[in-house]
């Protein structure tokens, strides 16, 4: 495309039906951890779509 | 709902209900606002592009469209509540030490104590907390201990006893706990820091960036700056270490030049790093205000070009997988304090969270009698700002304790840390893109 440049053809729809298992890291967002936000995070799901 | 935007020189299209990201051009960023039904935008932008150029890209947006990479539904419309079947708890902080031997500014634990006595967590309650997590966490495998303070190292014989105790018991149940460490720094040596490279999957390292900075909020209990005493130890403790770490700091309305600080913790070595704002009531002298918004806002534009150029460090906040990451319900469900994830403080109690440990009303219950109340933190999609914020799937409704202490509730999120958590989603969105394109 020449005036579109597609970097991610994420669809996260496609999660909802697949479901979520819960062993993700759990994600604190506040400023005095560093723990994880929700997006950074990996996947532990052995099946996920991405 | 799409959320368009301007970074490092590029014009960005987030599609929000799918995440999928484009890198448009002028003409068809105009013409993006003529969207979601596109009726007029080709003869009311004729003036400013050639009318063919116009119909080429009202093509390229009606096929993304038909593929569900724009304007996008809206997986959960009307959906409410709780991500995942199971109420689980997977995570705990421990408060080893409610005291600390440093006097930060800034510290919301009243240097330490939580507003209660100083005191340090028995073994014996941290392997009871451990049983209970091995028992309350349902069929979840992954679960996690955070040892937090006050500074937790002031009691590393419990935290040792704690990791043997769980390590010893793990198996049994088919599960793996992964540790944390949270520490100023103060007390490690070389026993220390072997132990904690071998034992900790995490260990997050504060300290603030340059020396004035950090020592002017970092002070030691026994007065002086902090850095000259901390830094060279995280530098030792990073150079053998495999694990992962973060070099965090915190910045305040007196460094909001804090790029300057990543920058100069990147030249101490360090390659993960975090700076994380500040978050204290309005009166606060060190508080960020509405009008530090645009000074705030052009040190992570300048964040953000310089690591287009440099990629020797990663900066927590700008990583983002836009090809993978986690499911939709993950996104949603926040940080799951008072469910999923709870403080254990030095006597046993459970707090929803470590930032809310002393306060009755957030009492959960104790590694004795267990939990007997669980606080629901609400969903992205339960409260409206969140529901309409492009930046949903990325924040997951922000920091509840932080709404709790500054807005009096969790029906509103905190405003200030939604305009830093919007802009640095846009950062970290374009830096990833111009890397993968
Ligand atoms: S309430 Fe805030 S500080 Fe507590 S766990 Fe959740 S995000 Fe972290
Ligand atoms: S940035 Fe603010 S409004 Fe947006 S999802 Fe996060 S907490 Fe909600």
């Amino acid at each position: 495309m020449k005036h579109i440049q597609t970097v991610s053809k994420k669809t996260l729809q496609s999660t909802v039906r697949t479901g979520g298992c819960g062993e993700c890291a759990s994600s604190c967002q506040s400023a005095c951890k560093t723990s994880c936000t929700v997006a950074n995070q990996p996947c532990k799901k052995t099946d996920a779509p991405s | 709902m799409i959320h368009k935007f301007k970074a490092a020189g590029h014009f960005f299209v987030l599609d929000v209900n799918s995440s999928s990201l484009h890198i448009v051009d002028e003409l068809a960023n105009d013409l993006l606002d003529f969207y979601p039904d596109g009726a007029g935008g080709v003869s009311e932008l004729s003036a400013k592009y050639p009318e063919a150029d116009l119909r080429e890209a009202a093509g390229e947006i009606d096929a993304l469209v038909s593929n569900g990479l724009l304007f996008s539904s809206d997986p959960f419309e009307g959906a409410e509540g709780s991500a995942f079947a199971e109420p689980v708890v997977k995570a705990l902080c421990l408060h080893l030490a409610h005291d600390c031997n440093l006097r930060c500014r800034y510290c919301f634990a009243g240097t330490g104590g939580f507003g209660g006595g100083r005191s340090l967590m028995p073994a014996e309650t941290g392997r009871a907390a451990v049983d209970f997590l091995l028992t309350n966490s349902g069929s979840r495998r992954n679960l996690e201990v955070d040892f937090f303070g006050g500074e937790p190292l002031m009691n590393f014989e419990a935290m040792k006893a704690i990791v043997a105790h769980a390590r010893e018991n793990e198996g049994r149940f088919g599960k793996k706990i992964s540790f944390t460490v949270t520490t100023n720094g103060l007390l490690l040596d070389d026993e220390k820091t072997a132990y904690i490279n071998e034992h900790t999957q995490n260990a997050v390292l504060s300290l603030d960036g340059r020396p004035a900075v950090n020592d002017a909020m970092r002070p030691a209990a026994s007065g002086g700056g902090s850095y000259v005493l901390v830094a060279p130890k995280f530098q030792k403790l990073i150079e053998r270490r495999a694990a992962d770490y973060y070099a965090r700091g915190t910045y305040t309305r007196e460094n909001l030049d804090f790029t300057a600080d990543i920058l100069h913790l990147r030249d101490l070595g360090f390659r993960c790093i975090s700076m994380e704002p500040v978050v204290l009531p309005p009166e606060s002298p060190l508080s960020i205000r509405t009008e530090d918004l645009p000074a705030i806002y052009s040190e992570y534009d300048k964040l953000l070009d310089i690591m287009l150029l440099d990629d020797s460090f990663s900066f927590f906040h700008y990583n983002v997988d836009l090809t993978g990451g986690p499911c939709v319900y993950k996104r949603l469900s926040g940080c799951g304090a008072g469910s999923q994830y709870l403080a254990v403080v030095p006597n046993g109690d459970f707090y929803a969270c470590h930032q809310l440990a002393g306060d009755p009303s957030y009492l959960c219950g104790n590694v004795k009698t267990g939990l007997t109340s669980r606080f629901e933190t609400p969903s992205v999609n339960s409260r409206p700002k969140c529901r309409a914020c492009f930046a949903k799937f990325f924040c997951g409704g922000g920091c509840p304790a932080a709404a709790i202490t500054l807005n009096g509730g969790v029906s509103e999120p905190y405003e200030i840390g939604c305009a830093l958590q919007k802009k640095r989603t846009e950062c970290a969105l374009a830096l990833n893109a111009l890397k993968a394109r």
